[in-house]
């Protein structure tokens, strides 16, 4: 048999149909859903007459639009996000499928409660209408986001009309420096390729940094595999994997595992499988890393200056001045310079209970500085209960921080929870688009131990030298 | 879905790169149930001033391209999020065509799905049409998805490639589910070997 990579194994596991021109019917393992890009797929369903195929492989959970204050228990004050959350709340009933309303604990941002309930698990295909789906494939799975026509398609079919990406193999060699987390890992990555470098592939991360790094690193890692523009990106399941899915919920038992765990343990790309890209990043050049424009490539170490927009070639000059513009910065300006407004920490990135524990521990005994505003916002009610019982939440609220519910937040601003113009952000989430965090709020995406330095100081700071 | 036809129209001319879901439609708007009337707040933020006023510089608001049918875009043109919205919106503001030197990977599926047609080009062919697009609404492009062709105000001719299953399916008016659900049988064959193979999932 010709040598495969991961993804190859994982595809071909998965094929339903395959016509002349390449193009394939895909089996979906996993579909997960959530208010915002569905309410229009189960009309289209309702309007033909369809049923759910396989509500069994379904899961949904309101996330973008719950506010995360603790009077949501009351319902949601928004006229247009209650009706959408309602809406899912009435098509998980009529079409029978799993469902964790707003007030259950395990309620949470879907990419965090599919791994923690173990729906998602290594050699699965898994889609959601949410370009962060890429999440699960930190567990070898091939997840990847989709519009909702195919979340109607799902619905109906089980399955996707898809051609096959290429291959992408990142590397991240040898070991990271102290104050160097997944996150830097994942921006440094889209700073080297740019946020078209994927367009095409599939990346599989993979080298030492990778395999060093926990469940919650790797889901980080691939989460932003979409900024930098590839359908998914995965990492081939190890122990660590198998480990962190035993015994979950929704996880395999008994015999079922045993079964599970040989065909899981077959998933990793052949020793000469063919790449048709490969980008090498040695671990220990990696600095803890801040953006500093409006598109994730905008990455830098937090040692460096505001580039000058004439440094750039191409489309990317105007597109730099205009970054930079819109940012409030100027050309020279060094990083750690940049004073800040508001500190969040949270979304399907940087939500996980290793996020909350690596943020406290720069915190721990400290004060937020004044003025600022500081947020931490868990990814589901189960990692905002564990962070109580460690005591992670007493640190963030006696540094200054507000202990919020599970949800998106600030992430989008489609919540409450949003900048005003002009307004300066140091967020772990994953987008500084113009806008993105509210309408002429302005972006600084950093890891969380990066996020928490930031708010003791009130300016992006390097986070080594508070350790 | 309706046919895809022929399409001879304005060219509007937006060279920015990295133009993503954001742009094309904040999410502010995302909060609709339907699919329908999105298209007067399409670049929202940028096309409107804070109080709700119209920003003249912005290319759709001259008068110029208002009715533009074409978009001719920068690079990595609809990257972010998976909002199907996104299109929606383009679509309903009367846009049929987007052309650009690429696209990001979930906008360019949703495009299709949706009844309209984002073509890749390359760098040079993209400073032609760019070049078009700029001299305004006497200089209409054609663009003719049964022969693969667009044709500038100036009548030169750039051939372009398309899926032959996605433009199968979009001059047909085809529904992707109707389609596979005519496969049905291959997916039920799937799902009772996969119940041996696999009975985990």
């Amino acid at each position: 048999m010709s040598p495969k990579t991961l993804y190859d194994k994982i595809w071909d596991a998965h094929v339903v149909h395959e016509a002349e021109d390449g193009t394939c019917l895909l089996y979906i393992d996993r579909h997960l859903v959530h208010e915002v890009t569905s309410p229009q797929a189960f009309e289209g369903l309702r309007m033909a007459g369809r049923k759910v195929r396989a509500p069994e492989k379904t899961i949904a959970v309101p996330d973008h639009n719950v506010p995360t204050t603790p009077d949501r228990v009351n319902g949601i004050e928004n006229e247009e996000s209650r009706i959408q959350v309602e809406a899912l709340d009435k098509n998980a009933r009529d079409f029978g499928i799993h469902y964790y309303p707003v007030n259950d604990i395990r309620q949470g941002i879907v990419h965090i409660v599919g791994p923690e309930q173990g729906w998602t698990l290594p050699g699965m295909t898994v889609v959601c209408g949410d370009s962060h789906t890429a999440t699960h494939g930190a567990f070898g799975a091939l997840a990847h986001g989709i519009g909702t026509s195919e979340v109607e398609h799902v619905l109906a079919t089980q399955t996707l009309i898809q051609k096959k990406s290429k291959n992408m193999k990142v590397e991240i060699t040898g070991k990271l420096q102290p104050g160097v987390t997944a996150k830097d890992i994942t921006l440094a990555v889209i700073g080297e390729t740019g946020t078209a470098g994927g367009t095409g592939y599939v990346i599989e991360y993979c080298g030492e940094a990778i395999r060093d790094l926990s469940m919650e690193g790797r889901m980080t890692v691939c989460n932003m595999a979409i900024e930098g523009g590839a359908r998914a990106g995965l990492i081939a399941p190890d122990e660590k994997t198998f480990e962190y899915v035993k015994g979950r919920p929704h996880a395999p038992k008994g015999a079922q595992w045993e079964a599970a765990l040989a065909w899981w343990k077959t998933l990793y790309s052949d020793d000469d499988a063919h790449w048709d890209k490969v980008v090498t990043i040695r671990g220990e050049d990696i600095a803890p890393v801040v953006t500093w424009g409006t598109s994730p490539e905008d990455v830098l170490p937090i040692t460096a200056t505001v580039p000058n927009p004439e440094d750039f070639e191409g489309g990317k000059v105007e597109a730099a001045r205009r970054s930079i513009e819109y940012m409030g910065l100027k050309p020279g300006q060094k990083l750690s310079d940049i004073e800040i407004d508001t500190v969040f920490i949270g979304s399907c990135t940087n939500g996980r209970i290793e996020d909350l524990r690596a943020a406290a521990e720069i915190l721990k005994g400290k004060k937020i500085k004044d003025g600022i505003r500081a947020m931490v916002v868990p990814g589901s009610g189960l990692v905002r209960a564990q962070a109580e019982e460690e005591g992670i939440a007493d640190i963030f609220k006696e540094a200054g921080f507000e202990w919020r519910l599970a949800g998106c937040s600030m992430c989008l601003a489609m919540n409450p929870d949003q900048l005003s113009p002009g307004e300066r952000c140091a967020a772990t989430s994953n987008r500084n688009f113009e806008g993105r965090q509210g309408r002429g709020g302005r972006t600084h995406l950093l890891s969380p131990a990066m996020a928490a330095a930031a708010a003791i100081t009130g300016k992006l700071t390097d986070v080594r030298e508070l350790m | 879905m309706e046919k895809f036809e022929k399409i001879h129209g304005v060219a509007a001319p937006m060279p920015l790169i990295n133009i993503d879901t954001d742009m094309i439609i904040p999410k502010v708007h995302l909060k609709t149930i339907k699919r329908s009337g999105l298209g007067v707040v399409l670049f929202d933020e940028m096309r409107y001033h804070e109080d709700g006023s119209e920003n003249e510089d912005f290319v759709l608001n001259k008068p110029a391209y208002r009715n533009a049918e074409i978009l001719v875009a920068g690079d990595n043109f609809g990257c972010g999020s998976s909002r199907e919205h996104a299109p929606w919106a383009i679509k309903d503001f009367g846009i049929k065509v987007v052309i650009s030197t690429s696209f990001a990977d979930i906008f360019f599926n949703n495009c299709f799905k949706n009844g309209i047609l984002p073509i890749v080009v390359s760098p040079e062919e993209h400073e032609t049409l760019m070049a078009d697009a700029q001299k305004g609404e006497n200089a209409r492009m054609t663009v003719d998805l049964e022969n693969q062709e667009i044709t500038t105000s100036d009548g030169e001719v750039i051939k372009f490639d398309v899926d032959p299953h996605k433009k199968h399916c979009l001059l047909n008016g085809l529904d992707d589910i109707g389609l596979t659900m005519e496969k049905a049988e291959y997916i039920d064959r799937f799902e009772s070997q996969a119940v041996q193979s696999r009975p985990w999932v």
